[in-house]
């Protein structure tokens, strides 16, 4: 790929031609509620709208879709953030259906990255998405009752609807809720369960759903068999579960399982305040806790209209670069151990993110549940020593040495090792059009050669000031993933040594006056960032509230499933193995 | 040629390898259990192998490392504490997942409130040490905690910290965090003298009018 084609500039937002607004004519019109921007599309027409959205206007990546309970309008709104792959700000569509019965169809065919997406929102509001290949609940399991996003579903020890507790002060009595909600009590069965005549359900409609058909068995006899590799399994980084079809030990189909580390990280999220949220999203990928933090900023300062000082945006823009870092070190690290080169890579890679986690533990106060950004700047400014040495200091030794030669190492290690070429090189091939339509983000797309990073494609923070080049691969396969990761940890260190150049010596971290309980104008608005794993999306509703109305993670780990059992497909059980481990997932952040 | 990469990937084994020991000759056998060598080992200029011999050899934590917050109370030369904490009640509404439980007095007479705590309870099981509470505090009287050594054998009662167990002596916070420490009295002691200026032109001003009256009648 050439030099013109690697940095395509970012061109102004098409509006939806009028034409095409004229062509639908009441079935689209514009979002014209107090802060909310968009297109309300009509249920009949929303699939028309979106295939001429994907092939007249080139909006074809959809990148979140989500489900808002608006409870006293009874109605559900399905909203849609679609991009091009060009560059260029979000096409915001939205769709709205009754609480009672709500059925949309399925826009699987037209972005087939819909399908966990839709998914989920079938399983948190119980939208039923006709036409859906394949509509079960993602997160919770079968049988659940309820669908826990909407605004009447309750939690077991819910204490109230939003936080902060009236319990807690003046009159404030500790009581365990396991002491007052005995065990076997703390539960509650629906109306119709018959407790004494309940069979668990077994996974016979997951297992029937599974293409089994094996092509082989002319030379050798094989047996098609269904293997569970997970939930509790070395190989899935966490707990996560991939149901694979077997032809002797080549995959013909693979679907995978979660939910096991869900806890409903969007439902607290709305109890919260809006401060109270940003240590959470640090458990969200908790390996990259920084880089959450200001996506959530973001998108909550978008809707405050406040403005970062600069020297706030450098010691993001520095947090969130050595992240990056730290995270592929860890995803090649693992990588390998996945390809069973047991833990000698892995520490070698993260020896050098250690001396990353001691720079955000003598700023931030913790190593990996950072809690760093604030709407408006910064928690605090960098501490003036570090281990016995000037702070800047430290970090100029390791973006300006220390990292650059553990990066360089770690490439003379593994790129040219022929055992790793073999096992990862036309491997779990990804082509570019398939990872653009399954909405793939982050070193998975651009190994796919699509060179799609917000970074540059929507620029945030000072991202456009930046030297650095979008890093891309051809082939889509695992070892383009691995080089993509290295090409990115460098042009990293590149960013960091600039931020370290010219970062503002003396100067504001924050705008205004901290304030514990903000209260956030009324309006939507949807940030995102260029998370180490991919895109992370939040898409915030406020109501003029201190709490949000509505708190959704577009999470990369999570969407980047999708085309995992595409992947798969055709390799065999260790290949899997490593597929997986180069999707490069945080179970925190796939369940949420 | 076949097999070189494998080589070259070998040859940074054998370097670590090799650096390990360089690094143990240059400690001269004194590589663990020294302050000096933990510093070495464990900063940029370190090489070799940088684990920490854990529990005998503990990482310094820096002074903003939080885990689980404590109440400060300034100590008289009578002996008596007075409490920093005025049940304002900040920290238990900024606390992400309400831990925080506080009491507030209030005058057995009048039933007014007092601006203190009668009790204080945090739960440390669930406290998630993101340390809004020390941050928002307007009064320096809840800070976070270093010691992260609380493993105990019971996981109910004892995970639930009263107010003497959150207790503790300001002397304690300046030595964890003497340059935190050093810059909050700072500011506050210039509040203070913002505070005495204000009420000395307030006085001055009462004088000057009431010299005015006087004069004038």
């Amino acid at each position: 790929m050439s030099e013109e084609e690697r940095n395509v500039v970012a061109p102004e937002q098409v509006p939806v031609a009028d034409s095409i607004v004229a062509r639908f004519g009441n079935a689209l019109r514009t979002d014209d509620r107090d802060g909310y921007e968009g297109y309300v599309v009509s249920v009949e027409s929303l699939k028309d709208v979106a295939t001429v959205l994907r092939d007249e206007l080139g909006y074809d990546y959809l990148s979140s879709v989500t489900g808002v309970d608006y409870f006293d309008e009874g109605k559900i709104e399905v909203v849609y953030h679609a991009y091009q792959t060009s560059g260029g700000p979000a096409l915001n569509f939205k769709v709205q259906v009754d609480r009672e019965n709500p059925i949309l169809p399925s826009l699987v065919s037209v972005y087939p990255g819909a399908d966990f997406q839709e998914r989920e929102i079938f399983d948190m509001y119980g939208v039923s998405f006709e036409g859906h290949p394949n509509l079960r609940r993602i997160l919770m399991w079968d049988g659940f009752a309820g669908h826990p996003l909407r605004k009447d579903w309750q939690e077991a020890y819910f204490e109230e609807e939003n936080k902060p507790f009236d319990s807690r002060w003046p009159g404030g009595d500790v009581k365990r809720s396991e002491a007052e909600n005995r065990f076997g009590k703390n539960v509650s069965y629906p109306d119709e369960f018959d407790i004494d005549n309940w069979a668990p359900e077994d996974d016979s409609s997951l297992y029937a759903g599974l293409n089994k058909s094996g092509s082989n068995g002319k030379k050798l006899k094989t047996d098609s068999l269904v293997v569970n590799m997970g939930p509790q399994h070395p190989s899935t980084h966490g707990v996560f579960r991939m149901v694979v079809a077997l032809d002797g030990e080549t995959i013909t189909d693979l679907q995978p399982v979660m939910g096991y580390l869900h806890r409903n990280h969007e439902k607290i999220g709305e109890r919260n305040t809006f401060l109270q949220n940003m240590p959470y999203t640090d458990r969200l990928d908790y390996l990259s806790s920084m880089s959450n933090n200001l996506g959530y900023s973001l998108a909550v300062e978008k809707l405050m209209g406040v403005d970062v000082p600069e020297r706030a945006e450098y010691l993001r823009v520095l947090m969130a670069e050595l992240t990056r870092v730290s995270n592929h070190m860890w995803a090649i690290g693992f990588l390998l151990n996945d390809l069973g080169a047991f833990q000698t890579p892995a520490l070698y890679a993260i020896r050098a993110r250690e001396l990353i986690l001691d720079i955000f533990e003598a700023t931030a106060g913790s190593r990996m549940m950072c809690n760093y950004m604030r709407f408006g700047g910064v928690a605090r400014d960098l501490p003036d020593t570090l281990r016995d040495e000037n702070t800047v200091d430290f970090i100029g030794d390791l973006v300006n040495e220390r990292l650059p030669a553990a990066i360089d190492e770690l490439d003379r290690f593994l790129t040219g090792n022929e055992i790793v070429r073999s096992r990862c090189i036309g491997v779990g091939v990804l082509p570019a059009d398939k990872a653009i339509a399954y909405s793939t983000a982050g070193p998975l797309l651009r190994a796919s050669g699509v060179p799609y990073d917000l970074r540059r494609a929507e620029p945030y923070s000072i991202y456009d000031r930046l030297d650095f080049e979008v890093c891309t691969r051809s082939n889509g396969d695992v070892y383009d993933r691995y080089v993509v990761r290295i090409d990115e940890m460098r042009e990293s260190v590149k960013i960091c040594q600039q931020v370290m150049r010219e970062i503002p010596e003396e100067g504001e971290i924050f705008t205004g006056k901290p304030q514990y309980n903000v209260r956030v104008p009324k309006g939507e608005s949807y940030g995102r960032v260029e998370n180490p794993k991919g895109e992370l999306g939040y898409y915030v509703v406020s109501k003029g509230k201190t709490n949000p109305y509505r708190y959704h993670v577009r999470a990369p780990s999570f969407i980047n499933l999708t085309v995992l059992g595409e992947m798969c497909k055709g390799h065999k059980v260790a290949d899997a193995v490593v597929i997986l481990g180069s999707i490069d997932i945080v179970l925190g952040e796939v369940d949420r | 040629m076949y097999g070189t990469g494998i080589l070259r990937g070998m040859g940074v084994t054998i370097k670590h390898l090799i650096d390990s020991f360089v690094d143990d000759l240059s400690f001269l056998g004194q590589r663990y259990y020294s302050d000096d060598a933990l510093n070495v080992r464990q900063g940029t200029k370190g090489r070799g192998v940088f684990t920490v011999q854990y529990p005998e050899e503990k990482l310094p934590v820096p002074e903003r490392f939080r885990f689980i917050p404590f109440l400060l109370y300034d100590e008289h030369e009578d002996g008596s504490r007075t409490d920093r904490c005025t049940s304002c009640g900040i920290c238990a509404k900024v606390c992400p997942p309400q831990c925080i439980w506080i009491e507030r007095s209030s005058d057995p007479d009048t039933g007014r409130p007092i601006p203190e705590p009668t009790r204080f309870f945090i739960d440390i099981d669930i406290c998630m040490n993101c340390g809004y509470c020390a941050e928002y505090c307007p009064f320096d009287a809840i800070k976070m905690d270093h010691d992260y050594e609380l493993a105990s054998y019971d996981r109910t009662e004892a995970h639930i910290f009263d107010k003497d167990r959150l207790d503790k002596p300001v002397e304690y916070y300046a030595s964890i965090c003497p340059t935190d420490y050093a810059s909050e009295e700072q500011a506050r002691a210039e509040e203070e003298a913002k505070k005495a200026a204000r009420k000395a032109a307030a006085a001055e001003k009462k004088r000057i009018a009431a010299e005015k009256k006087a004069s004038l009648s």
